[in-house]
């Protein structure tokens, strides 16, 4: 937009001032996050330091804290959930995009997106009393061969690290395939009409706007990486919260976020606190880092065409 | 000849692939809806919404008290969140291109990206820590936080889709920028503004992991800024925790209610967005 020629007035430099100190509650909010997280963590780091992310005993009573647990609960359920989302949400993306006739690719965007508007606690709710007895069931069919096998070990409970992780790739799915969509839009129509003159056949049209857009579609997912990662209710429902590392789908283990729930309003020491807010703390700087390199991601392919692609979702519709 | 009905074959599989997907996520939106309003209807009454909860064993009771905190902790965090959204989102839209509205976008995103959670333990270091006392307030605070960055977007977007020849005109009559903006870009905005701004509530009034230990539970009818408070959400996540078949009804019902809330809010948002295209259009 280009710059009005106003002349300079005391009540343009109010207007550009006031609305200017709302607007650096933003800036400043989100600092102001980082710095108290880290005031309020600077016991268990200085007390800990580097030991707190490479021990496995959380022992409150004994006061012993380390953290590797829940960092490796995060990582891998949020990790599981990504790769059992992304084909999903990247063939809703090509379909409402590429395929679906108008008058169907509009109530589809809203039926995806209300997949994101159900608070988390309705899926957690939904997840205890519906879909672990399911995946207990799953398990317990589980044949012995199988077993065998580090990702299958242990008694089929359905609490766990697959009740978590499919419960997370439900919960992301509309905000990798919204973004996914944004992303595929701003491929330009000449690459597919380009690849269909050369005889492609559909698929493969679409594999050529696919690649072109590959920037944007990393993007997209590392999005809901993002959102994986910091989840919580629906998480804690389900994972069984027992601090420790297994590559078992079904052993029940415990993420950063859902210890922080947990424990935190009954941490009775003040390092106990500082442990789990530095939990807290490590969640933000990884979650900021991933959404930064995402939009960054995002970005960079929207500029093309000189849009930005929106980011939220549910507020999609209001747009 | 036969690769090329193998290409034409692997072009029909991969598009019926994407059509599966689009299944494959509706299924779990079905079920869950499915779930929340069969159990949730059979436990919904009138007596859930207006009475409160009754210890373990008696039967009946309700969450009076939560639906009525959770408006409460909602409306806290809508007070401050409104106004400070509304006006970041005016200098972004105002001041699109320069160095620090591009800062306060990107800080907007980097807000709406980080952790409910982690929200929670800022709004607990900030507003519960230094009054040594858990607070509705501090339950507000947590939410209001959430909800800055959504409504600042959706005002900075909407600003940016109203005429600019509407601005070029109040400016031509002598206008100041500051009287342009609120006298006609913002009022012009404003159907949309608010659609944004129910979104955000209806959003919001879902959260519950910041609510953990800023609002905490009150157990108690409390209006008390001053005092923890209870919420819907708190309330659903702790009857879903115990071990009471009355409870995890009654958590079905409260589920149902805040369901009830989203879907209701989206659809509205939905009709008058809707409607102010078709207006648009008209003009």
């Amino acid at each position: 937009m280009p710059r009005s020629r106003i002349a300079v007035r005391p009540d343009e430099v109010l207007f550009r001032v006031g609305t200017g100190i709302f607007a650096s509650i933003l800036v400043v909010g989100v600092l102001a996050i980082g710095f108290e997280l880290y005031r309020q963590s600077r016991l268990s780091i200085h007390e800990f330091g580097w030991q707190f992310w490479q021990t496995d005993t959380w022992d409150p009573v004994s006061g012993q804290f380390g953290a590797r647990p829940f960092i490796w609960g995060t990582l891998y359920s949020s990790i599981l959930a990504i790769v059992i989302s992304t084909p999903i949400a990247l063939g809703i993306a090509i379909y409402i995009s590429e395929l679906a006739p108008a008058w169907l690719s509009t109530p589809l965007v809203f039926l995806t997106e209300l997949l994101a508007a159900i608070p988390s606690i309705v899926y957690g709710l939904w997840g205890v009393f519906v879909l672990v007895p399911a995946v207990r069931q799953l398990q317990a069919a589980t044949p012995a061969a199988l077993k065998s096998l580090p990702f299958f070990t242990g008694p089929p409970l359905g609490i766990g690290m697959l009740s978590a992780a499919l419960i997370l790739a439900i919960m992301i799915i509309p905000f990798s395939s919204s973004i996914a969509r944004e992303v595929l839009r701003a491929v330009p129509q000449a690459q597919r009409e380009g690849a269909y003159a050369l005889g492609a056949t559909r698929w493969e049209a679409i594999r050529m706007a696919l690649f072109y857009a590959r920037t944007g579609i990393v993007g997209a997912v590392m999005l809901g990486f993002g959102r994986a990662l910091g989840e919580t209710m629906a998480v804690t429902m389900v994972i069984g919260n027992t601090p420790r590392i297994s590559w078992s789908l079904f052993a029940p283990q415990h993420t950063m976020s859902a210890v922080i729930a947990n424990e935190f309003s009954e941490a009775t020491s003040d390092l106990y606190l500082h442990s789990l807010i530095e939990i807290g703390l490590v969640l933000f700087v990884i979650t900021l880092i991933i959404n930064v390199i995402s939009r960054l991601f995002i970005w960079s392919m929207g500029r093309q065409r000189r849009t930005r692609p929106r980011a939220e979702p549910v507020l999609k519709a209001a747009a | 000849m036969i690769r090329d009905r193998y290409r034409r074959l692997l072009s029909h599989v991969v598009m019926g692939l994407c059509g599966l997907a689009v299944l494959v996520a509706l299924v779990p939106l079905a079920l869950i809806l499915f779930y929340v309003l069969s159990q949730g209807l059979s436990s919904l009454n009138w007596s859930f919404l207006v009475d409160m909860p009754r210890p373990v064993g008696e039967p009946g009771g309700g969450m009076a008290n939560a639906i009525v905190g959770s408006l409460y902790v909602v409306a806290i965090g809508a007070l401050f969140a409104v106004p400070v959204g509304i006006m970041s989102g005016v200098y972004a839209a105002e001041y699109a291109g320069t160095r620090f509205a591009e800062a306060v976008r990107f800080a907007a995103d980097t807000l709406n990206g980080v952790p409910s959670i982690v929200i929670g333990v800022f709004a607990y270091g900030i507003a519960v820590l230094p009054f040594r006392q858990f607070s509705a307030m501090a339950g507000g605070v947590a939410l209001g936080i959430m909800m800055i960055p959504l409504i600042m977007r959706t005002t900075e977007e909407l600003l940016r889709l109203v005429p600019g020849s509407l601005k070029e005109g109040a400016l031509a009559l002598g206008a100041t920028r500051a009287r342009a903006v609120f006298t006609v870009v913002l009022p012009a905005a404003l159907p949309g503004i608010m659609t944004g701004v129910l979104l955000a509530l209806a959003r919001i009034s879902g959260e519950t992991a910041p609510l953990l230990f800023t609002a905490l539970n009150n157990q108690y009818f409390s209006t008390d800024l001053r005092q923890p408070i209870s919420t819907l959400t708190v309330q659903v996540y702790t009857y879903a925790n115990s071990p009471y078949e009355d409870w995890h009804r009654q958590a079905w019902a409260g589920a149902l209610v805040l369901v009830t809330i989203v879907l209701t809010c989206s659809l509205l948002a939905r009709a008058a967005t809707a409607r102010m295209s078709r207006l648009h259009r008209g003009a």
